[in-house]
């Protein structure tokens, strides 16, 4: 197809608009109702009431309101920075920490056929580490740039872990790749389409059943959320990483997480439990389309409610032993997976 | 004697955590549902709006007590004032007409945030004159003159005292005992 002026304008016509209704819409709107969500569904888990005080005149709608409320404040305070810190490294850290947690999206495949993704590369799942793993930069940068101890403590955490834990998801990911032969992410899901003996589905969860339960730990670790919040543990070093942050530059810090359970939810919808793939729903009509649609933000709300869960349940780890769990159990045990991953596929394959 | 603790040797299903994280899920949930739908285990009071009884010997915000005809029962004795070992009382004296009760404060304040409401007032108090069981938690104020709380802010939440007066009345209704305070019989 030649690239004359319309081509180019349809292509960034509705490059922008499947931007702007996946990502700003949905996960935006995800991560917005979740800066709120996280604080009511620990308070009912805990025995309490939660924020329900945010109101307008007589409607409080549980406390809903309160996700309006914070942005004003945030956006109004003062946004204070140390004198000892780096201002441009201290200012610039947010973004460089929240950026890549949006730009990965653009690879996530959120129904069938190749125009639901934003950018079709076939590179999947491969560019969403290559750039998710920049947002490290974002908080060892911000935690350098203050100038405080604890933060820095929290940094020098915050990149052990996320390199430890890093290696580990790749390795155990490697077993999805090997299963389904690619690492396009709509190959992937489309080939989840098939079925396992005829009745069950072959969703990653039932053909990498190890590398799922691998997948969510790890990934959780990377987005150092309990139990592995020793960056910020603020038992130890006041908020960690984030101790000198204030106003918009917290905000967007905490965003950027809130953003990347999302990303997890997408990834891990994806990957282990089909996409956008409904059992037994095969077709294009526009109404099957629109519910495979709605299945994968489904299966992503499933994944993001299973993280919120684990994290009000377990109790934080320690450091030490957050280090031990990654080197000396996840991976050996995603090299062990990959290993049988590859035995049972040579055998089918002779067979 | 210490208790004999039965120790479950960790097996393999145990160590691998994912059984036991399932169940932990499934417990949390468990308890999320029936906090939103069930019975309610919610133990938050919401405090503007609802508040816990105080005990009643809970020392709240002071007050001063007054006689049976409105007047300020307070002495001017000064023994809150030297009794404080905070030093946030402030009486300044004048001759009162009956000259059986001697004196009476015209300024009476007691600045609350320095206050350190240990009831030593309320018990150095020979006339029943200052308490502290108004129950009313101080508030908040936006300045700190508006925490120093004077003789007529102290009589709003006064009550009448229960212990014989003297003075007048207790001229009146005990005549020919002795002269001294009230409460002696």
């Amino acid at each position: 197809m030649p690239l004359t002026g319309n081509v180019i304008l349809d292509l960034v016509l509705w490059t922008v608009i499947k931007f702007a209704a996946f990502v700003l819409v949905f996960v935006m709107g995800t991560a917005t109702v979740l800066t709120w969500l996280e604080r009511k569904y620990s308070a009912v888990i805990q025995n309490r009431i939660g924020p329900n005080r945010a109101n307008l005149g007589a409607w409080r709608l549980g406390g809903l309101l309160h996700m309006l409320a914070d942005p004003i404040k945030m956006l109004t305070k003062e946004d204070f920075a140390p004198d000892t810190a780096n201002p441009w490294m201290f200012r610039l850290a947010p973004l460089v920490a929240f950026v890549p947690a949006m730009v990965v999206f653009s690879v996530i495949p959120f129904g069938p056929g190749e125009h639901m993704m934003i950018a079709n590369t076939e590179l999947g799942i491969l560019f969403i580490f290559a750039i998710a793993s920049l947002n490290v930069y974002g908080s060892v940068m911000g935690a350098w740039a203050s100038n405080n101890k604890w933060s820095l403590m929290g940094g020098l955490r915050i990149s052990a872990q996320m390199v430890s834990y890093e290696v580990a998801i790749g390795l155990t990911l490697c077993g999805v790749f090997m299963i389904y032969g690619s690492t396009d992410l709509q190959d992937i899901v489309v080939a989840q389409g098939a079925t396992l003996g005829g009745v069950l589905p072959a969703w990653g969860l039932f053909t990498q059943p190890v590398a799922a339960v691998l997948y969510l730990t790890c990934a959780i670790a990377e987005n150092k959320r309990a139990p592995f919040d020793v960056a910020e543990a603020e038992a130890e070093l006041a908020a960690g990483y984030w101790t000198e942050y204030s106003a918009m530059g917290f905000a967007v810090l905490a965003l950027a997480e809130f953003v990347e359970i999302v990303l997890i939810g997408c990834v891990g919808a994806t990957l282990f439990l089909g996409g956008w793939q409904i059992p037994g729903v095969h077709g294009d009509t526009p109404v099957i389309m629109a519910a495979q649609v709605a299945a994968f933000l489904l299966k992503t709300l499933f994944v993001i409610w299973l993280q919120l869960t684990i994290r009000w349940t377990l109790p934080r780890f320690r450091y030490d032993q957050v280090m031990r769990l990654g080197w000396r159990i996840l991976l050996p045990a995603a090299l062990v997976n990959l290993v049988v991953t590859g035995v049972a596929l040579t055998w089918i394959d002779r067979n | 004697m210490g208790k004999l603790v039965n120790r479950v040797e960790p097996d393999l299903v145990l160590q691998s955590y994912v059984v036991e994280v399932a169940k932990g899920v499934t417990l949390v949930t468990k308890q999320f549902l029936r906090n939103l739908f069930g019975r309610k285990d919610i133990v938050t009071v919401q405090y503007p709006e609802d508040r816990r009884a105080y005990t009643p010997r809970f020392r709240g915000k002071h007050l001063l007590t007054k006689r049976d005809n409105g007047d300020v029962r307070c002495v001017a004795c000064m023994l809150c004032a030297t009794a404080c070992p905070a030093n946030c009382i402030t009486i300044v004296a004048a001759e009162h007409k009956d000259a059986d009760v001697e004196k009476f404060p015209t300024t009476f304040e007691i600045d609350l945030l320095k206050c350190i409401y240990c009831g030593f007032c309320e018990e150095a108090c020979p006339c029943d004159a200052i308490r502290m069981d108004s129950g009313v938690h101080t508030l908040p104020t936006f300045t700190r003159r508006d925490q120093k709380a004077g003789k007529i802010n102290l009589l709003e939440l006064a009550k009448l005292s229960t212990a014989a007066q003297g003075g007048e009345h207790r001229a009146e209704s005990h005549a020919g005992a002795q002269h001294g305070r009230g409460g002696h019989h």
